[in-house]
């Protein structure tokens, strides 16, 4: 039994550090430029099924470095030209254009890699069990957790001290102020945008090795990220991290006892949140 | 001159009106009258939703759960209660509208993204329950095993099995539900709403009760989607957990702005619109997914104001 918790824990943080990877991307964008981008989880496919196309000629580590780079770049091509366009406008639009953009990514990667999900090869040294006992510590499932957790720290220091996070920071406070300072504000919400975009990238590629690829798995991995948003509190990158650690955690423990509620648990978890807690539990009141 | 204005004031409903209720007459091909009622049941939704849209200018994203609780609320009464129709729409809309009011208090404090995100959320709860509680609901494959019963007057009996009669009740329901939202908005409350979308806070300063108004606002909006779902799964004498999924959610939101936010009648027109076109490149190819994309695209990128809106602006020019 404790094995099988423990096994479940950790199922759970890894479910989490997905969630977290693609929920930070999303608060990235929203908090500067209060976009939805309903299509995070397009983009998390596209980077899964890049590094599917890549894995044959440059190998596994070499689609982990350039898939997401190329999703990132997707990215930046349809900030420039679509999303761009609205920014100032009633949010509603920006929600439905990313919407249907979800609805294109998700029928074009049908259209292009089938609707089957597709096999992925995981260099064997990473496969492997390390402990007999411990049949779950697959080298594969430590290496996403570590992954994910640099990435996620790499991120924040970013944000801390480079000048590009010191202006999204600054930014996510006050753009009109930034761009009287003399940044260019296009550009950092397109670069912004850009960045959000490769961790969606990324946590494809890393959840493609674990689960396979299917076209589908961006509208089912959307949802639980936007209630990790919600749960840690809008405009809180540290809050979405602990959101999604959460949300993972407590719906891999659930799936033990109560198989039938593995996903209504998070919203029940998000209701309980916002009845104490309106905002999130990091959430402060002013910007959204 | 006054007999001018109240012309082309009334004539466009008029018209309107003519072409709903001698539908069956001209769209008699087979299958084509259930088309007809499919577009007055979602465009009723989509009308609906924008009592909170267009009309008190709070962003929701999940109507489609409060429509598929509507739509299983019908159906599991059919199935599971009583032969009835009549009680099978009221149950429909009760569960719907209640389980709105009680959802209503945890997001109304919340504006704009976030008042969108929370209902999408929020909306997913119902589309697992429905697709994990398979002894009740059938799952993923649906709730089958009922079909709608005919309505007894008393006086009569009408046989609904007949998509024309069935047509007919849909327009009826239509006619009484599109009635009252009119009342409502043209209300005072219905002004409050109003004054609510153009300025919360000069509302505030008002006296007007914004959280409390947008509650009723939520709620009558959800209890009207939630009619909507009721006549949905009659007319297909079928529910599955799609109809709660958020994707449909998003249908009813381009509905409503294909058509038009700001009017009363958009709605139904971008209702029309949508369920012709997808219903025609559903039929040529199976990529219609990524055309209905598109379709969200376009309309965001070169017609956000809607049909109804461009006219508006053409006549106002």
């Amino acid at each position: 039994m404790t094995q099988l918790i423990l096994f479940n824990l950790f199922n759970g943080l890894i479910v989490g550090a997905f969630y977290a990877l693609m929920a930070l991307g999303l608060s990235l964008i929203m908090n500067l430029t209060g976009v939805i981008n309903f299509a995070h989880g397009g983009f998390l496919a596209l980077g899964g099924y890049l590094a599917y196309t890549l894995i044959p000629y440059v190998g596994f580590w070499g689609a982990l470095l350039v898939a997401p780079v190329l999703t990132a770049f997707l990215g930046l091509i349809v900030e420039r030209f679509l999303i761009r366009r609205l920014y100032g406008h009633d949010p509603l639009y920006s929600l439905l254009l990313t919407f249907g953009l979800a609805f294109i990514i998700e029928d074009g990667t049908r259209y292009i890699w089938g609707a089957q999900a597709v096999p992925y090869e995981v260099p064997a040294a990473l496969t492997t069990p390390l402990s007999s006992d411990y049949f779950f510590l697959t080298g594969y499932r430590l290496f996403m957790v570590a992954l994910a957790a640099i990435s996620v720290i790499a991120l924040f220091v970013i944000l801390k001290w480079t000048r590009l996070g010191m202006r999204i920071r600054a930014g996510t406070l006050d753009l009109e102020t930034v761009s009287v300072l003399g940044v260019n504000t296009a550009i950092l919400r397109n670069l912004n945008f850009g960045l959000g975009i490769y961790l969606a990238g990324l946590a494809g590629v890393l959840a493609a090795g674990q689960l396979g690829v299917e076209p589908t798995i961006g509208s089912s991995l959307i949802m639980p990220s936007f209630v990790s948003i919600i749960v840690g509190g809008l405009g809180s990158l540290p809050g979405t991290l602990l959101g999604g650690l959460t949300i993972g955690v407590a719906s891999s423990l659930t799936s033990v006892f109560f198989p039938s509620a593995t996903e209504a648990v998070m919203y029940v978890i998000m209701a309980l949140v916002l009845l104490v807690r309106p905002r999130g539990l990091f959430g402060q009141e002013g910007r959204f | 001159m006054t007999n001018n204005g109240s012309l082309t004031r009334y004539a466009p409903s008029v018209i309107g009106w003519i072409v709903l209720v001698s539908l069956p007459e001209w769209i008699n091909a087979v299958g084509y009258t259930d088309l007809g009622s499919r577009v007055v049941i979602l465009g009723l939704a989509a009308m609906a939703l924008n009592f909170l849209l267009g009309h008190t200018g709070v962003l929701s994203f999940g109507h489609a759960a409060y429509f598929g609780l509507g739509a299983y609320g019908a159906g599991l009464t059919l199935r599971y209660l009583a032969p009835s129709t009549g009680l099978a729409i009221l149950v429909g809309t009760g569960i719907g509208t209640f389980a709105a009011m009680l959802i209503g208090p945890l997001i109304i404090r919340l504006r704009g993204v976030y008042f969108a995100m929370v209902t999408i959320a929020f909306g997913q709860i119902f589309y697992f329950i429905a697709f994990r509680w398979n002894t009740v609901t059938g799952g993923d494959d649906g709730l089958t095993n009922w079909t709608r019963q005919p309505i007894n007057l008393g006086f009569a009996t009408i046989d609904l099995k007949d998509p024309v009669a069935f047509y007919y009740l849909t327009l009826v329901v239509f006619a009484v539900a599109t009635a009252i939202m009119a009342k409502l908005l043209a209300s005072p409350f219905g002004r409050s709403l109003l004054a609510i979308r153009e300025n919360e806070r000069r509302a505030l300063f008002l006296g007007i009760p914004v959280n409390l108004r947008i509650w009723l606002s939520w709620t009558v909006s959800c209890g009207f989607v939630s009619i909507a779902g009721a006549m949905y799964a009659l007319l297909n004498n079928f529910v599955d957990p799609r109809a709660l999924h958020w994707s449909q959610s998003g249908t009813f939101v381009i509905m409503a702005v294909l058509g038009g936010m700001r009017s009363f009648w958009g709605p139904l027109i971008g209702s029309a619109i949508y369920v012709v076109l997808q219903d025609y490149l559903s039929s040529r190819t199976s990529n219609w997914m990524s055309l209905v994309g598109l379709v969200f695209v376009l309309v965001v990128l070169f017609f956000p104001r809607g049909v109804l809106g461009m006219l508006g602006r053409r006549s106002a020019t």
